[in-house]
């Protein structure tokens, strides 16, 4: 090591936090290996000392889309716009997973790493950030596997599958804009880390997941479309089944609006209270 | 800042806010939401109390700086401030360069992931590049001999493995300024020369490194300066002599006024008005002596005589010293003034009680309990420093000694996996 001559660095200067934004985006820059490595840790460990391995990141929705098939499409015969209800149900689900693994991982990250948050120091916020590496990744293998049902069903793809990435980008800063704010939250209360699974139990019945928003009696839809999820689902269905006739979708340009606002101003929020209690976390963890 | 200083700190505090009992702090967003609800207005019954206070301080490159004091001291909460685990409430740290911090060893590995993994993911936590990582690895891999397991996970190593492939990684981060928070405390003693003997190198590379050790021993061995705190404030910084100095003495027990008598149990012919430490700390392996003066108060008691015991501060009696088994037996009179004294056992570093008893053949005369505070400074009477579990099994420390000389050795020496 030829350390003997050090240039001088740039002083560091701490002192106490004001204020109301600063991310620091240098420092998260300076520490994206970290955000790698830990993102790499997530996806080896998850399957490690299991038989099937990364299949499951494609069997799980597969068997979910499965179920719903079987319960809404055969035993309640509801309706699926244009596609065979497996394949409907597989994309709801697709979505779904993508939203639900993000904001669950997010939001325990910091009590599931309160060791580390105790004795080292780091930008809190890699950790919610790592997140969104694995879990895109899963997202990008069951999307093969959507095509390949697609290919299998039939189901011809027109120009508006290039929004896809449009979409799933909106899907994940809603999840990490909740996720960021619950993460922050729970440091202080552990009750968030048991009412996150409620509620997503009964946002998933709220969303179209298993079934279509055509489904949905006129005079709830203005509800039903109220919830983000609904605009998000049914966009990402757009974006990939348009290609069987426009008309079944109910996407207006107003609920587009609304959907993409309320995403990223979520996903604002959720930073700013990220932050606001970031250097608190060691102290209350 | 001149341009050698790497750490300036001024006026710096860190509070914590404490709440009483009377009104807990809500830690389930129920409770937080009923007290709200039942007391809008009133406001918890809040006190702030300072781990650290109004601290300042510079350190220059190249030092190696030992942090010293009593537990609560706040030698923790300054590294954690340093180390920008925790925000400071008040004032200012300035840093040249990066700050690589060890406050425990092996936090962020993983157990499940194999040897080779955890080097790339602590190294990360700790700030390095994975380009820097692939450079040191085989350094690191080396300093602590794990090649044959570094495919194996970590929860399947040994502690000393895992302690050595932890400080391993910390000990090569590139970092201008090491601080390292009482990883000594693990490892074998081999190891822990090893860790004394990179930090040295660290040092002399013209690097800064902070040291927090309760081992005044690998203190003293390691630094070239310190700061002694005390209750949150920094009282002294200079020489790690002077500091150490300065830290032993913070143990001197206060002297108990003996003359108060009236509730100590005993027939009372005698009493027992002063028996004080001859010094405020002795060192382990000195001579500990007590001047004492015992007085006579009413009627007659004949031939009397007089024990001390020393218990340790778990109540355990080590020692009773007899004054009969020397022959000390006293007669009738106005008052009696000395010295008493042993020299073993060594006893270990910490605080003793002495209880004095006044006796005669029956009823006791005077049973003075806790007649003095004996404090043994923190620096083991033996010339090397050993973790923890060297001496941790024992009431009293010996003075001993191993000779040995090797018979055959072996000449193929079998590498031990510890």
């Amino acid at each position: 090591m030829t350390t003997t001559s050090l240039p001088l660095p740039a002083p560091t200067v701490i002192v106490p936090t004001k204020g109301w934004f600063k991310l620091n985006i240098r420092e998260l820059w300076q520490y994206r290996d970290l955000c790698w490595t830990l993102a790499g840790r997530d996806v080896r460990l998850r399957y490690r000392q299991t038989a099937l391995g990364v299949a499951w990141v494609v069997l799980q929705p597969l068997m979910a889309a499965g179920i719903f098939t079987l319960v809404f499409g055969v035993i309640a015969g509801l309706e699926s716009p244009g596609v065979p209800y497996f394949v409907f149900a597989y994309a709801g689900m697709m979505g779904w997973t993508a939203f639900s693994t993000t904001l669950n991982k997010t939001s325990t990250c910091i009590v599931q790493n309160a060791p580390l948050i105790a004795k080292v120091f780091f930008p809190r916020a890699i950790l919610p950030f790592s997140v969104l590496g694995s879990t895109l990744l899963d997202f990008v293998i069951a999307l093969v596997m959507m095509v390949v049902l697609m290919a299998v069903y039939g189901v011809e793809p027109s120009w508006a599958l290039l929004t896809l990435p449009i979409w799933i980008a909106l899907i994940m800063a809603l999840a990490v804009g909740l996720g960021l704010s619950a993460s922050a939250l729970m440091v202080s209360y552990r009750d968030v880390q048991y009412i996150v699974p409620v509620l997503m139990q009964f946002l998933m019945y709220a969303s179209p997941v298993a079934y279509s928003v055509s489904e949905v009696p006129e005079k709830w839809k203005i509800v039903f479309l109220g919830n983000p999820l609904s605009g998000l689902l049914e966009g990402m269905r757009w974006a990939l089944f348009s290609g069987q006739g426009e008309a079944v979708f109910s996407l207006s340009p107003g609920l587009v609006t609304y959907t993409v606002l309320f995403s990223l101003g979520m996903a604002l929020t959720g930073l700013v209270s990220f932050q606001r209690m970031e250097r608190k976390f060691a102290d209350v963890i | 800042m001149s341009k050698h200083t790497t750490i300036r700190v001024e006026d710096l505090s860190k509070s914590y806010t404490i709440q009483h009992q009377a009104a807990v702090q809500p830690t389930t967003l129920g409770e937080a939401v009923m007290s709200r609800l039942r007391k809008p207005i009133q406001r918890a019954e809040k006190e702030t109390f300072f781990a650290i206070k109004d601290v300042s301080f510079e350190v220059e490159r190249g030092d190696v700086v030992g942090i010293v004091g009593r537990n609560g001291a706040g030698k923790s909460t300054l590294l954690k401030l340093l180390s920008r685990i925790a925000a400071p409430t008040e004032g200012r740290i300035t840093l040249r360069g990066r700050v690589g911090s060890l406050l425990e060893v092996g936090t962020g590995f993983h157990p499940e992931l194999t040897g080779r993994e955890n080097i790339y993911l602590n190294g990360g936590i700790l700030g390095m590049r994975r380009r820097e990582i692939t450079q040191r690895f085989d350094q690191i891999v080396d300093f602590a001999g794990v090649e044959k397991f570094l495919d194996t996970p970590v929860k399947r190593y040994s502690s000393g493995m895992y302690v050595r492939l932890a400080f391993a990684v910390a000990a090569h981060l590139s970092s201008e300024i090491l601080v390292v928070d009482e990883v000594l405390a693990v490892g074998d003693a081999e190891f822990q020369k090893q860790c004394l003997g990179k930090m040295k190198d660290v040092a002399n590379s013209g690097r800064t490194v902070l040291f927090v050790s309760h081992n005044v021993q690998s203190v003293a061995v390691l630094c070239n300066k310190g700061l002694y705190l005390e209750k949150g404030h920094l009282l002294e910084a200079g020489g790690v002599d002077q500091i150490i100095q300065r830290y032993v003495h913070s143990f001197a027990g206060k002297e108990k006024d003996a003359r108060d008598f009236s509730r100590r149990p005993g027939s009372g012919e005698y009493r027992v008005t002063r028996f004080a430490p001859t010094k405020p700390v002795f060192d382990a392996d000195e001579t500990k002596s007590f001047d004492f003066r015992i007085e006579h108060q009413h009627g007659q008691a004949g031939r009397w005589f007089v024990t001390a015991l020393i218990s340790d501060s778990m109540g355990v009696t080590l020692a009773q010293c007899d004054s009969r088994v020397y022959g000390g037996w006293f007669e009738d009179c106005k008052s009696l003034e000395g010295s008493f004294s042993f020299r073993g056992p060594w006893l270990k570093p910490g605080e003793y009680r002495v209880d004095v008893w006044v006796q005669k053949l029956g009823p006791r005369i005077d049973e003075y309990q806790g007649a003095a505070n004996l404090q043994i400074s923190p620096v083991y009477p033996y010339p090397d420093s050993v973790p923890h579990d060297g001496t941790q099994f024992c009431q009293v420390l010996s003075d001993f000694a191993w000779e040995a000389k090797v018979v055959d050795p072996l000449r193929q020496q079998v590498a031990a996996v510890s």
